[in-house]
């Protein structure tokens, strides 16, 4: 019976010994400074953001002259050029999960929760998430390599020189145009997934009226959602400009940083997006 | 007679027993022992070795950035003392020209560079903000550059760019931070001229004499302009008085910086 036993085996109680050893110290170190650094960058952050919400408040009605056009821009560059690439996304979104998940719940003759589970996956999950990422990937990099880049060069200081804020001239019109694009091509890549999806499922010869399929969306769809809706993706635009904006301008960076900054930008965009989404799933629960 | 001339008149700006650090480094002062007075209508001349912090008194001087130490005053008001808003109104009223090309914002035009702080500030019609940027580009001589992105202008222009947008808030106090550097004779000659221009009092300001006040690791060209002067040697602050009292002073670093030649330690 003995000899039955594999080798490995008998080196087992050493594993345990060292499972059960103390954690060396190196180990704790590692994870302490990461976390210390995390604390201290989500710290870093909330105090920006409450800076520049504070501004974007109490200077509401300042240079308008001067703000109203950077904001135009801003709606500009983070929304209206994006929409080929979100008209892009939305119809591949409705062949890829809409089309197949329609096709599917039709074969098993399920065809009363397509309303139920579109809503859910697209309307309150992957639509804003995905709108989100992708203004991240096309404006957030590049808002990161901007406010980076002025500041090494000290055009920040020549504006507080001039009297002007930094933070409501650069950051405020940000968040602003972010809020506002990532809502509305968030309600655009919805529409045109939706759309896309049915006529997807249409060509398969799926035996579902229109009229039943937007019934059965219209049915699914609380008034809570459209306010969510709203209120997320306004909360992802806020989140994206201020991750962005804190990584270019909060440090005084050297231009060799700017790139450094920039994918930390991305890292701490994605993560501080999907934190706040859960924190909308907890919402959705609740209600 | 100089001395009775300058208390009579208001100080502009007061440095009292003040440090100033950089921004990278603020427990360790560049310069401590800070006691300077800015009188209105005085064009003080401050000589250093390059490095030695002059960029970061002037962003003091204007109120950009606290002192380490010390109590600052703009106007007579105490500048730690006041609210966000009162210190940005005092600031308007301080001009700097940063040096090496004036950080002019690279995303503008040199129009709108000129234009941006009258946008921002007064509530001026259109028409009324784009005359007076033409009139203070056509002064600084530099109009036919309105509409190019400060990379397309030439290098000796591009600090024009930076005294145009300072100057176009019609400011009462101008901060030149090394306005000559890398310059060539014919262009050092302009700004040495419209200074005095401003200092004498320039029609385009209503003959309004401006306050001036240059920092500079040459000295040579100043030396006929300035009328107070002072130094940053190992980290202190050292008055030099008037022109005659300078002139006459023996100190080794003045002389270093008066040389023709730069001398090797």
């Amino acid at each position: 019976m003995q000899e039955h036993r594999p080798t490995w085996f008998s080196k087992l109680p050493e594993t345990r010994a060292i499972l059960e050893a103390p954690l060396p110290r190196s180990y704790l170190n590692f994870v302490g400074t990461w976390l210390l650094g995390f604390i201290d960058t989500v710290r870093g952050l909330m105090a920006f953001g409450l800076i520049a919400l504070s501004v974007a408040v109490t200077k509401a009605g300042v240079a308008r002259r001067v703000v109203r056009p950077l904001i135009r821009a801003q709606v500009y560059r983070a929304g209206v050029r994006l929409l080929p690439m979100i008209t892009f996304l939305g119809v591949a979104l409705g062949l890829i999960i809409i089309g197949q998940t329609v096709s599917l719940l039709t074969r098993v003759g399920a065809q009363g929760y397509i309303g139920t589970v579109m809503v859910t996956v697209v309307v309150r999950e992957i639509g804003p998430l995905l709108t989100a990422l992708l203004v991240l990937a096309r404006v957030g990099t590049a808002t990161v390599v901007e406010l980076g880049t002025a500041r090494a060069l000290g055009e920040v200081e020549a504006l507080e020189a001039l009297a002007i804020d930094p933070v409501h001239y650069l950051v405020v019109p940000r968040m602003i145009g972010l809020a506002v694009s990532v809502f509305a091509l968030t309600v655009y890549l919805i529409l045109v997934s939706l759309l896309s999806g049915y006529l997807f499922a249409f060509v398969q010869d799926v035996p579902l009226p229109p009229g039943e399929y937007f019934r059965q969306l219209a049915a699914a769809l609380r008034w809570e959602d459209f306010a969510l809706l709203a209120l997320k993706t306004i909360g992802f635009g806020l989140m994206l400009a201020v991750v962005t904006c804190f990584q270019g301008l909060a440090r005084a960076l050297r231009i060799e940083e700017v790139p450094q900054a920039t994918t930390r930008a991305v890292v701490h965009a994605v993560v501080a997006c999907v934190l706040l989404d859960a924190l909308f799933i907890v919402v959705y629960l609740l209600i | 007679m100089e001395a009775t001339d300058t208390i009579a008149r208001p100080c502009v700006i007061e440095l009292l027993d003040a440090a100033v650090s950089t921004a990278h480094a603020p427990e360790t002062p560049e310069i401590e022992g800070i006691n300077w007075r800015v009188s209105l209508d005085d064009c003080w001349v401050i000589g250093a070795r390059p490095g030695s912090g002059k960029s970061d008194l002037l962003a003091v001087a204007a109120g950009l950035q606290r002192p380490a130490r010390g109590e600052h005053r703009l106007f007579g008001r105490e500048t730690a003392a006041l609210g966000e808003h009162e210190l940005a109104q005092e600031r308007l009223r301080v001009g700097l020209v940063f040096e090496m090309g004036g950080r002019l914002f690279s995303h503008l035009t040199v129009a709108e560079n000129v234009a941006l702080p009258l946008r921002y500030h007064r509530d001026w019609p259109e028409e009324q903000v784009q005359g007076r940027v033409a009139a203070v580009l056509e002064l600084t001589g530099i109009a036919h550059l309105a509409e190019r992105t400060p990379a397309r202008v030439v290098r000796a222009l591009q600090p024009r760019v930076g005294l145009a947008r300072a100057l176009a808030l019609n400011p009462e106090v101008l901060l030149l931070d090394n306005p000559l550097a890398g310059l060539d004779p014919r262009q050092a000659r302009w700004w040495l001229d419209f200074l005095a221009a401003l200092a004498a009092g320039h029609e385009f300001f209503e003959r309004r004499r401006m306050t001036l006040v240059v920092a500079s690791d040459d000295l040579r060209p100043w030396m006929e302009q300035g009328r107070q002067f002072a130094l940053v040697k190992d980290h202190r602050w050292l008055p030099l008085g008037g022109r005659e009292a300078a002139a006459a002073c023996m100190e080794p670093l003045l002389r270093e910086l008066l040389a023709a030649e730069f001398a090797a330690e």
